[in-house]
């Protein structure tokens, strides 16, 4: 282990068990959520709300003929249907998404996806506005759909973009990175070369908590209250006043509880805006919960990358260079929540944990008639992609050169001292001791006896298989100089005000969807100020409420908000030095500071409490010249650099071999997200990520049909794993601080999501060894499991 | 929240009540037990039944008695009462072996049998359980009360004997000894329908011979047993060999499809697989029945 981070007892905590600042407490928001007391949006009920109801395409590419909705108006509770004509009206029938693309809120020309939105039925409750889509006749003429990727860039494909003038192919972007000559060279002159397809099919983020919004216009005021399910309130305030021209001080976002969100509540879907329409035209509240088939039909799914690797190695074992071509599908349009510069996200991250000579990546774009989106599911801008690629390459290369898959990688690790370590794609990794964590995990697993069990198991023709997986991710954007969403730097706010009694509040401008904001924020002032965890009370989610920032994806909450917090934290810290200078009559240069309280050097009797100080702030102490008669503060972290978190996975799975069936047996997850603030917090989200991973790896697959037609419309047909399918995780960890961020922490919440499918589909191939098998496509279910073993598997997509 | 369109519901007292009901309303109109087939079509609209007659409140038909050579099983009985009777599980250990893997506990705390087998989904694990039990099915409606074979109550996906106006009340099984019964199924995941499956009920003969055996297949393309399996393995000594060529038949007799679950290669596969672990286990149950 790197460091042991064993904090010394501390005073002004009291009890060991209830420690101020960081430590394992029980979340603050659990009571409200284990009492069925959470708050979340269809849970808002306004004075005269009327309710919404999205008409969707049946077929995948078809021109809009004629919309009739006479029928549909003549329900005696429809109050008003909307089309895309309409909004064209407005000039809201086109809206900006988030990668400098358009999306069609409403049909007006052409269905470009199976499950677009073609009307908005505004009625008196929603059953009825449901039953209005029926009355609605809407004529298309069904035109040939592309549905596979690869065929995207021939000449006789249908150009599903035909309304942006000029376009004749659905090529969306070419972007590439890395020393291609540099590259080229280290491969020709390595000892060992090998090549892989890897694809990482479409799947969905599919929250249980689908997305919705409650828009409440205020035609006397001009003000709009949003209600939205969204991970990214302050982004979608700044785009709600670009896109709908209503004035920015105008518009409230509210974002209540979110039951789950993993990027799929990023974007501004047509629903919420067509709320904000409905409510505009109707003069009343308008709410709008899509149902489940909607969620997974039409909201954005994640990854879609067909990726080709080669990877270059001495004959010893030595990793030299990597290079890939990935064709990346976005759907109809290109919705992907990203940062401007990063057409691929963080793709380039994909040189992995090695130290190497040179790297290469080059990825296309392309357009298909499929749902937009591709950045969600907990995959830190496609860190999980790029992680699934090298994880698979440098197994297909231990098993080209006969070597142990761990040893390998330890072999080629960056190594301690290298760090900052700057890969050859543009990253400066902050810190790391990758070989610790490997070494901790292998001896968690027990590396060596699962070895010599599989041998013996081989021996009777049973199937076992380990799988190791080692990942950097990168996560945290900003700095603002070269991460930015539609122009708006990633940078984060936060706002503390000690109360005259000592208790304080903190506001944020990220927005939980279940990770526990409002603990760990709490603890990160805690830590600061020695102020308990529960007399904190942490605000967000509210745009009237908060200050400026740009959300919680990317696992950017601690490694961007927590900085500000603990800065606007320690910034309370400094004034309150001044403050109590004044009470103590004494220069403040010869205070110090311990948990909780000022005291004068060399006489730690005499001091002041931050209660007695925050009193004393707000009370009628003389204030030195200069101090406001308060104890608040504000920042706004820009953070100097992301953040890297790694781990060392190790998977354990036994195959069936007459079914193909895969069992995870065991799963050691050896994390480091250096600080940790609240380790039942931080496990909490390994285990999500974990039991995401083993969905990812076995079931979950958004497959179309040669017709366009999405065939995972439901829980029925897109499979998401139950506790069923997971082992007892087996968790440990190292603490390698982040050497820029204001307390050493690094993000968790994607890590395990990014980790543990490479993990799962290496133990299965390394299962599969003895037919011969080096590689399998994810899903990994038993029938594609059975095709690798017989030597015919195809790749999904 | 999905939802479904606009109907009518009504909720029976008894089996003459429901009778009644389902004559009153007519074709429109739908019998809802535990309701995870039905609702979930509601809500996605591909069913739209004008009323809906409930009959949970049906504690009559909520029974497992034995009743001389057979078992008897009322049509409401619920998928967790099934899996927890050790009764059945010693009579007819394929019905637990089936129960386990039948969707999840909240599910089997309120779908029924008479309901699964109603549905008559081919993926449906209850229907080759009775299939290769030889169960009978008890049906009443107002000309009265009519006892099926399932070859009788089977008329393919969707489709049984059971009229619009008459109720599935209750299922027969003939209790045999010496008989041993096995089900073998391989799901992507906890829950999801079968990819296949394959029931399997031995009884032996007092030499240790199979005496009689039934072979079913689930979610395969075949929905009736398979008389061929059945006719090599009568008058033979259960072994490896003859499971295999049994395995061999049902991959030569089933006509499964292409879907998400699977190619059909595979599942041609699974159905010979799953035969033989079934037949396997049936015969090694019923030699242990034997010797106690």
């Amino acid at each position: 282990m790197t460091v042991i981070h064993d904090r010394p007892s501390n005073p002004a905590a009291g009890d060991e068990d209830r420690p101020i600042g960081y430590g394992r407490i029980q979340r603050k928001e659990d009571p409200r959520f284990v009492r069925g007391q959470g708050h979340y949006l269809d849970d808002i009920v306004l004075p005269g709300m009327l309710h919404g109801a999205i008409l969707r395409a049946p077929v995948a590419h078809a021109r809009l003929v004629s919309i009739d909705t006479t029928n549909a108006l003549a329900h005696p509770k429809v109050v008003a249907v909307i089309t895309g004509k309409d909004l064209l009206g407005l000039k809201l029938a086109w809206a900006p998404t988030l990668s400098a693309d358009v999306q069609a809120v409403l049909v007006t020309d052409k269905v470009r996806f199976q499950g677009q939105e073609v009307a908005f039925v505004v009625a008196e409750d929603r059953y009825a506005a449901r039953d209005a889509l029926e009355l609605i006749d809407v004529e298309y003429d069904v035109l040939p759909p592309l549905v596979d990727a690869r065929k995207a860039l021939d000449p006789d494909a249908p150009v599903i973009r035909d309304e942006i003038e000029g376009r004749t192919d659905n090529r969306i972007f070419d972007w590439e990175i890395g020393d291609k000559a540099e590259t080229d060279a280290v491969f020709a002159s390595a000892d060992v070369v090998v090549s892989q397809e890897v694809v990482y099919p479409r799947v969905h983020p599919a929250p249980m908590e689908t997305c919705g919004a409650v828009a409440d216009f205020d035609a006397v005021n001009g003000r709009l209250t949003l209600y939205e399910t969204t991970q990214a309130p302050h982004v979608h305030r700044t785009l709600f006043a670009i896109v709908a021209g209503i004035p920015e001080h105008k518009i409230r976002i509210v974002s209540p509880d979110i039951g789950g969100g993993f990027g799929n509540k990023v974007g501004i879907y047509p629903g919420y805006i067509l709320a904000v329409v409905g409510s505009i035209v109707s003069g009343r509240p308008v709410k709008w919960v899509e149902d489940r088939s909607e969620n997974l039909m039409s909201t954005s799914f994640a990854r879609d990358y067909i990726m080709q690797g080669e990877i270059a190695a001495t004959k010893e074992g030595k990793i030299l260079a990597l290079r890939t071509h990935v064709l990346a599908d976005h759907g109809a349009f290109n919705a992907t929540a990203q940062p401007t510069k990063n057409p691929a996200g963080f793709f380039s991250i994909f040189t992995g944990s090695y130290d190497l000579l040179a790297a290469h990546c080059s990825v296309t774009g392309v357009y298909t008639n499929k749902a937009p989106g591709g950045v969600a599911y907990a995959c830190s801008f496609r860190v999980t992609e790029a992680v699934y690629l090298v994880e698979r390459m440098v197994d297909v290369l231990a098993r080209k050169l006969n070597m142990d898959p761990a040893e390998l990688r330890l072999k080629n690790f960056i190594k301690p001292e290298q760090f900052p370590y700057a890969n050859k794609t543009g990253w400066v990794y902050d810190s790391g001791n990758y070989e610790a964590a490997m070494r901790l995990s292998m001896q968690l697993a027990g590396y060596e006896d699962l070895r010599r069990e599989q041998a013996e198991k081989r021996e009777r023709g049973e199937l076992m298989g380990i799988g190791v997986s080692f990942f950097t991710e990168v996560v945290g954007a900003g700095p603002r100089k070269h991460f930015d969403i539609v122009g708006l730097g990633m940078a984060d706010g936060a706002e503390l005000r000690v109360h005259p009694t000592g208790k304080a509040v903190v506001r944020i401008s990220v927005q939980s969807q279940g990770q526990g904001h409002e603990t760990t924020f709490a603890q990160i002032v805690a830590e600061e100020l020695g102020i308990p965890p529960e007399d904190i009370e942490v605000v967000h989610g509210d745009t009237d409420q908060t200050p400026f920032g740009l959300g919680t994806y990317g696992s950017r909450s601690t490694p961007v908000s927590g900085g500000a917090v603990a800065l606007v934290a320690r910034k309370v810290r400094e004034k309150a030095k001044l403050i109590a200078g004044a009470m103590l009559e004494t220069r403040p240069e010869d205070l110090e500071w311990e948990k909780g309280r000022w005291f004068v050097k060399g006489d730690p009797s005499v001091g002041k409490t931050i209660a007695e100080i925050a009193m004393g702030a707000h009370g009628t102490v003389a204030l030195p010249e200069g101090v406001d008669g308060n104890l608040d503060a504000e920042v706004t972290y820009d953070p100097p650099n992301l953040t890297f978190p790694f781990g060392a996975y190790i998977c354990v799975v036994d195959v069936d071999p007459g079914t193909g069936q895969v069992k995870v047996r065991r799963f050691i997850a050896v994390d480091d997200c250096g600080t940790r603030i609240n380790p039942m917090i931080i496990e909490g989200q390994v285990h999500g990520g974990l039991t995401d991973g083993v969905g990812m790896a076995l079931m979950e697959i958004i497959e179309f049909d040669e017709a366009g037609n999405c065939l995972a419309g439901s829980f029925m047909d897109y499979l998401i794993p139950t506790a069923m399918e997971v082992p007892d995780w087996e968790t440990g960890f190292t603490v390698t601080p982040s050497p820029h961020h204001p307390i050493g922490a690094k993000g968790i919440g994607e890590s395990a999501t990014v980790g543990s499918p490479p993990a799962i589909v290496n133990a299965i191939v390394d299962a599969l060894a003895p037919f011969g098998v080096t590689h399998v496509d994810m899903p990994c279910t038993p029938a594609r499991v059975w095709a690798a073993m017989q030597g015919r598997a195809r790749p999904p997509i | 929240m999905q939802i479904p369109a606009p109907f009518d519901y009504v909720r029976a007292t008894t089996v003459d009540n429901a009778l009644e009901l389902l004559a009153r309303y007519g074709p429109e109109s739908r019998v809802v037990a535990g309701g995870h087939s039905l609702l979930p079509m509601m809500k996605l609209r591909l069913s739209r039944p004008e009323w809906l007659i409930d009959i949970n409140d049906l504690y009559e038909l909520d029974f497992i008695l034995r009743d001389g050579n057979k078992l008897r099983v009322g049509a409401m009985t619920r998928h967790t009462t099934l899996l927890e009777s050790d009764e059945v599980a010693a009579l007819f250990p394929i019905v637990r072996d089936a129960e386990l893997v039948i969707a999840d506990p909240v599910v089997r705390n309120r779908g029924t049998i008479g309901g699964s087998l109603c549905q008559a989904d081919p993926a449906e694990d209850l229907s080759t359980v009775c299939d290769v039990l030889a169960a009978e099915a008890v049906i009443r409606g107002p000309r009265g009360e009519r006892i099926l074979s399932m070859s009788e109550f089977h008329r393919g996906p969707y489709e049984t004997a059971v009229g619009q106006d008459e109720l599935l009340c209750e299922l027969r099984f003939g209790i045999r000894p010496r008989s041993g019964s096995a089900y073998e199924k391989v799901e992507r995941r906890v829950g999801d329908w079968a990819v296949g499956a394959a029931g399997a009920a031995v009884t032996l003969a007092a030499d240790g011979t199979v005496d009689d055996a039934a072979v079913g297949l689930t979610a395969l393309g075949l929905d009736h047993p398979l008389a061929e399996a059945a006719a090599v393995l009568r008058g033979r000594r259960p072994d490896e060999e003859l499971f295999a060529r049994a395995g061999t038949l049902a991959a030569a007799a089933c006509d499964p499809v292409a879907d998400q679950r699977g190619p059909v290669d595979y599942k041609r596969h699974l159905a010979d697989e799953l035969t033989k672990r079934a037949l396997r286990r049936a015969c090694d149950r019923a030699a242990q029945m034997q010797e106690g």
